[in-house]
């Protein structure tokens, strides 16, 4: 077993960075602060390859855009996802684009960064988890992971990447802990799934801040003697349709959660797929839990409810186990306690 | 792709060769071809700049884009080709004419997304500056005046001041954004102001006399060059056709319209190297049936190129 050192998602995320940094002279970190938040990058790659920029997305994510084309690897931090609809232009017509429009002439290898979720209470314009906006445009490829390990083997692995990648971070995640590998050649493939948790009687499928969420309702539905599996989807795309389905074969029963809102979401995708290609193996019907089609407010009470709950996840899990004997409950009136002291 | 001074003359048959390409465009367009934004009128500026680069520099440039591919070298042949969607344009047919990049003439961009190209040019610069591309090389950028009232018009000016980078800024204005006159939507003068207030060194000039162009492109360059700061160039001309093919251009102001005609860049030079007897009429009449004769075998080329294979239709979305 080799060496890890435990860490939190924020650790993580500089260490790629750094790492990535010396591995490769191309690489360059742009953004609002990203000078002022990374001295040390600063002191060791100097400050042409970290800069701060002028408050302004279009020209960060485009002058991302621009030098990637002409050779560089740029990382833009962009802050805040809802301010990427400011760089909209750049990612999607330009960098999404060019090396298809130009027949392969050019390429795009960028990461465009940008925090987004509720747990901050910071409101809509700071707090909206737009990465299927993304996964909807051609060219792109968009990564949301959920552990201190993956966000540095993801980062490392979207900056080696030839295509532009949008590396979104649940900002409830930055400061959770865990192990991270020390091998500098430490690299999480884009496009592949994890199982958190291996189970055979229904699929929890989540990502970002919903993986915790998914492997809490394990832990509820293991009390009532349901096993259930928890994929964490990683990227968004490509998306690990493979791991997905090999689950929901097996189980018969998918629950597919996130916060962003469900309409044209990733929940609706992965619904989509299991209907089309896994049809047959279906036992119940695929539920989606999902935020609300409603800008995420700053009021903690209210942001709260944006995120679906590990009581909801179990509860809809179990209604999927109709044609299943379910143990005795017991456990059911603690959830409902819990959801009375929110 | 020119690494040579060339002779005024020589710009005179580009123009020629531009004009001919174009009108060739808007004929096929008469019979159903894609349509095409014209950059007619427009020649001057194009020769005129692009004839100052150098094989190390790079071009950005918009949906008008014709005339710097040509005066950069671009074979009509496949520009032809390009626009018609087949395998030997410079594209492999995907761009059609509103996107045509060409990587081996250092045309990084045709962005049809009007602020696109300053949106860009930046980052190629920074790559420049950072040694990735040929030591010493600048970039062109190529907008109108319609791009300049998009925000990163702003945002591109001031971080390339900010970082000091190698941009020469060319902003053909030519009156026209879309189917507005640009004194609807713009203070005048505006655009060579606005570049100032951002602490560009700024020239305006006749965008419809090509030597004056040139000689102020040639100076900005080697401004560039010496400082490795920005410069902004403002060209004054004047889009003769409308929009996009067809446009009838009945908003156009026919007075106005005119007066432009009467200071058609290619009749401004060909009447210039007549008085200095570099050529005489019927020389510029040759080099205009020459010119004609140049884009038929291109038309003929581009029909003759196939289709891109129905299987490849996924090719180059990714890596």
């Amino acid at each position: 077993m080799s060496k890890t050192t435990r860490m939190t998602v924020e650790q993580a995320i500089r260490q790629a960075l750094r790492e990535e940094m010396l591995r490769d002279p191309t690489v360059l970190l742009m953004g609002e602060g990203s000078a002022t938040k990374h001295r040390d990058l600063v002191g060791d790659f100097g400050p042409e390859r970290v800069r701060n920029t002028p408050l302004a997305e279009a020209i960060i994510a485009g002058t991302a855009v621009g030098a990637a084309a002409s050779g560089l690897r740029p990382v833009v931090d962009l802050l805040f996802a809802p301010f990427m609809t400011y760089a909209m232009d750049a990612l999607v017509n330009s960098a999404g684009k060019l090396r298809y429009l130009s027949g392969g002439q050019f390429e795009f290898p960028l990461v465009a960064m940008g925090l987004t979720g509720s747990g901050w209470c910071v409101g809509a314009q700071h707090n909206h988890n737009l990465e299927a906006m993304f996964v909807h445009a051609p060219g792109l490829k968009v990564v949301m992971p959920s552990t201190p390990a993956d966000f540095k083997g993801l980062l490392k692995a979207a900056i080696r990447d030839d295509d532009p990648v949008l590396f979104f971070t649940d900002l409830a995640l930055l400061y959770q802990e865990g192990e991270v590998p020390d091998a500098d050649d430490f690299v999480v493939p884009i496009g592949r799934a994890a199982v958190a948790r291996a189970g055979g009687d229904v699929t929890l499928v989540g990502y970002a801040k919903t993986v915790g969420v998914c492997l809490q309702a394990a832990e509820q539905l293991a009390a009532h003697g349901v096993a259930a599996e928890v994929i964490d989807l990683r990227s968004l795309k490509p998306l690990d349709e493979e791991t997905v389905l090999r689950s929901v074969r097996k189980t018969g029963r998918l629950v597919v959660v996130h916060e962003a809102s469900g309409l044209c979401g990733m929940a609706a995708e992965l619904a989509a797929l299991a209907a089309t290609k896994a049809f047959s193996s279906l036992r119940a019907p695929v539920v989606r839990l999902t935020g609300p089609d409603a800008p995420t407010p700053s009021s903690w009470m209210l942001e709260q409810q944006v995120v679906p709950r590990p009581e909801a996840v179990a509860e809809a899990a179990l209604g999927l186990m109709a044609d299943q004997p379910v143990r005795a409950p017991g456990r059911e009136e603690d959830h409902r306690m819990v959801e009375n002291a929110v | 792709m020119q690494s040579t001074p060339r002779s005024p003359l020589a710009r005179l048959e580009t123009m020629l060769l531009i004009r001919a390409y174009e009108q060739q465009l808007v004929a096929l367009q008469q019979n159903g071809a894609p349509g095409t934004c014209t950059s007619v009128g427009q020649e001057a500026c194009a020769v005129g700049v692009v004839d100052a680069l150098d094989a190390r520099d790079r071009i950005l440039t918009n949906h008008r884009s014709a005339g710097h591919l040509i005066a950069r070298g671009a074979a009509p042949e496949r520009l032809m080709a390009e626009v018609l969607g087949r395998v030997d344009g410079y594209c492999g047919g995907r761009s059609g004419s509103l996107h045509i990049s060409a990587r081996e003439l250092g045309v990084v961009l045709t962005s049809t997304i009007v602020g696109g190209e300053l949106s860009m040019a930046p980052g190629v610069a920074l790559a420049h500056k950072m040694g990735r591309g040929a030591p010493g090389g600048i970039v062109a950028v190529f907008f109108g005046d319609g791009a300049a009232c998009e925000g990163i018009f702003h945002e591109a000016l001031n971080l390339a001041v900010h970082w000091a980078l190698p941009l020469l800024f060319v902003c053909e204005n030519n009156q026209w954004q879309a189917f507005v006159h640009r004194l609807e939507t713009m203070a005048d003068p505006a655009i060579g102001e606005w570049a100032r207030g951002h602490g560009l060194p700024v020239r305006s000039v006749d965008g419809n006399d090509a030597e004056a162009v040139h000689a102020a492109a040639t100076e900005a360059v080697a401004h560039i060059r010496a400082t490795g700061s920005p410069y902004f160039l403002e060209l004054r001309t004047y889009r003769q056709r409308g929009h996009y093919e067809p446009d009838d251009q009945a908003y156009v102001d026919k007075a106005e319209l005119q007066a432009w005609l009467q200071r058609d860049p290619i009749r401004v030079q060909g009447e210039r190297l007549i008085g200095a007897g570099a050529i005489d009429a019927p020389g510029v009449a040759a080099l205009e049936r020459q010119a004609q004769e140049r884009v038929e075998a291109a038309l003929a080329f581009a029909q003759a190129s196939p289709w891109p294979a129905a299987e490849t239709l996924l090719d180059h979305v990714y890596a």
